[in-house]
């Protein structure tokens, strides 16, 4: 008996990794071919394709960068502020509304609470239209601040940092912070943003990504060339004569725009994978 | 001494601190909100430079959406979710389970995990764009299956209704298997050994105990994933949008709601758009409160309706 479950055991374990394998496969195949492709010239790229990479890795980044067209490295800078700022101010907000909901007691408490955790999965495209008329009216159409102060309210880090807070925040702490006169702002500050150190990381990381990636509403708001962010570039590309282009030219902005995330994911790879669960339901 | 000193009351604090989320919601979303709701009921939309109303038309925008391809655009966004979330759901289940058995020896755990988890970071638009190249008629994968010898011609995967939109399948299932497993993973792994090991001893078979077991005790959280997935795959438009350029091809097929949307928006057909949205903020409220009664549930496992039930079966 135990021999056999033993063996079922073995024959298992095997099927596992052949499984994982090939998945794991499907997701590095296409980035290996995009990383070989994006070295090599357009007119190697034309004969088919080769598993070994090319000598052009330089030249297409150069031609990419020079591109005046499709200002990728403008594009990435905007990228950069847009979501630098944006995780930035998520999290401090979020973090300061949890807290408020948090520490105190006051009577709308519970409405609060629950109103936000009545929005908390809403998706942004259903105020889109109401958005850009706004925005336009407030004459920040084609401008990257409404890409930035909306994300004030992320109803969902906000429920990520309440529910780090409630498992790693005293409110004994806050106490005797209080006594030794201390301002309210300044606990806050001094006192319970140290404390919420991890989950800041966490959800810093997942908002830069999220802004990163973001391709509709910066679409409908952004315009002129020289504020596009990188979607919209891709965007763009994806819209112009594209057979006409230097395909080795293509492969490199489309690595460019995929690269930076790979970087840091691989860096923080630890970190970003404890952090995907614990925004998640309790329990 | 100074009795006041207790009464000292923070409350105003509470205020202070949540106001800005709320000002910033207020702004920013409530407005709008309420403004794509007025527009909805209006005729407002330009055609050349000329913009026409708004004039007050009732419920006409709503109307003319159901008789427009409104239907067929929500049975395409299905039908592109579904050929993604299917595989999805089943390898991360499947992936996650195997994950946490310590009976089997995986070897490199971490790495698979990292690696599974990859795609899901990646700009979905580039992501797009790359799979628009490598799939395009004289692209890579057409050379590697000419060259292996499967194909003598080169397949025109973007030519036909099946193979677009398996390709957008295959991309939101890379992208997001890796997520589920480790959500499912974190369940599994919430449930005490102790389950596991009696079961064990009942000699329950690793079927079994993933039908008997694992699947029933992680019934939230994969109620949890299945909504939460449904309201992203009624948001799907990167994906679709960059591989057929906002055309839907072919014979708009692909074209999903946001994508609809998005090119009333673009051409700023605003009672069309605000009617669209209303129909999806309904669609969407009300999987929000399926999400809200879940994560809010204090009865979680589910063991309370059990016992209710049993309850009930005794007295009857």
């Amino acid at each position: 008996m135990d021999v056999k479950i033993k063996k079922s055991d073995h024959v298992r374990t095997v099927i596992a990794h052949v499984v994982l394998v090939i998945l794991s496969f499907l997701c590095l195949f296409f980035f290996y071919i995009l990383v070989v492709n994006a070295t090599r010239s357009h007119s190697d790229l034309q004969k088919g394709f080769s598993a070994l990479p090319g000598g052009y890795l330089i030249k297409n980044f150069l031609s990419v960068a020079n591109d005046g067209t499709f200002p990728m490295f403008k594009g990435i800078l905007n990228s950069l502020i847009v979501s630098g700022c944006s995780a930035a101010i998520c999290t401090y907000f979020s973090s300061l509304t949890a807290y408020g909901l948090y520490a105190y007691d006051f009577k709308l408490k519970k409405i609060a609470f629950t109103f936000i955790m009545a929005i908390l999965v809403m998706p942004t495209q259903v105020t889109a239209m109401g958005f850009l008329r706004l925005i336009t009216g407030m004459g920040m159409y084609d401008s990257l601040l409404p890409l930035i102060i909306p994300s004030i309210a992320s109803p969902s880090v906000f429920y990520f940092m309440y529910s780090y807070l409630q498992s790693s925040l005293p409110l004994s702490l806050v106490e005797a912070s209080r006594i030794d006169g201390c301002g309210e702002f300044k606990t806050f500050n001094r006192i319970v943003l140290p404390i919420m150190k991890p989950a800041i990381a966490v959800q810093a990381i997942f908002s830069f990504v999220g802004s990163w990636n973001n391709y509709f509403v910066p679409a409908l708001v952004i315009q002129s060339k020289d504020k596009m962010t990188v979607p919209i570039l891709i965007a763009t590309l994806r819209g112009a004569d594209y057979m006409s282009f230097d395909m080795g030219k293509i492969y490199m902005m489309i690595m460019v725009a995929i690269v930076p995330i790979i970087i840091v994911y691989l860096l923080l790879s630890k970190y970003i994978i404890a952090g995907v669960t614990l925004g998640g339901v309790k329990e | 001494m100074k009795p006041k000193r207790k009464s000292i009351s923070y409350s105003k604090w509470g205020y202070i601190f949540i106001l800005p989320f709320f000002i910033s919601f207020f702004i920013f979303s409530f407005i709008p909100l309420a403004d794509t709701v007025r527009y909805s009921f209006y005729e407002f939309y330009r055609s050349g430079i000329k913009e026409i109303g708004p004039n007050f038309i009732g419920l006409e925008n709503y109307k003319s959406l159901l008789q427009s391809d409104m239907l067929k655009y929500a049975g395409n966004t299905f039908i592109l979710w579904i050929i993604g979330f299917i595989p999805q759901i089943v390898i991360a289940l499947l992936l996650a389970s195997w994950f946490v058995d310590i009976r089997l020896k995986i070897r490199g755990k971490q790495f698979f995990k990292v690696v599974i988890y990859l795609p899901n970071l990646i700009m979905a638009s580039a992501f797009a764009m790359l799979f628009f190249t490598l799939f395009s008629t004289n692209g890579p994968i057409n050379s590697i299956f000419m060259s292996i010898g499967i194909i003598k011609k080169p397949i025109d995967f973007m030519g036909t209704v099946f193979g677009t939109r398996s390709l957008i399948g295959l991309m939101n299932f890379l992208m997001w298997f890796g997520n589920t497993t480790i959500m499912l993973m974190a369940a599994i792994m919430g449930i005490s050994t102790d389950i596991f090991e009696a079961s064990e001893i009942d000699g329950c078979n690793s079927i079994q105990r993933f039908f008997k077991i694992t699947l029933p005790l992680i019934r939230p959280i994969l109620a949890y994933t299945l909504i939460t997935a449904i309201i992203g795959g009624l948001q799907m438009f990167d994906v679709p949008q960059i591989l057929t350029n906002g055309q839907g091809t072919p014979d708009r097929t692909s074209m999903t709601l946001i994508m609809f949307l998005n090119s009333h928006l673009k051409s700023r057909n605003y009672g069309m758009a605000g009617a669209l949205s209303v129909y999806l903020f309904i669609v969407s409220a009300i999987l929000c409160f399926i999400v809200y009664r879940i994560t809010n549930n204090n009865d979680p496992d589910g063991s309370k309706a059990a016992a209710r039930k049993s309850k009930r079966a005794r007295r009857g």
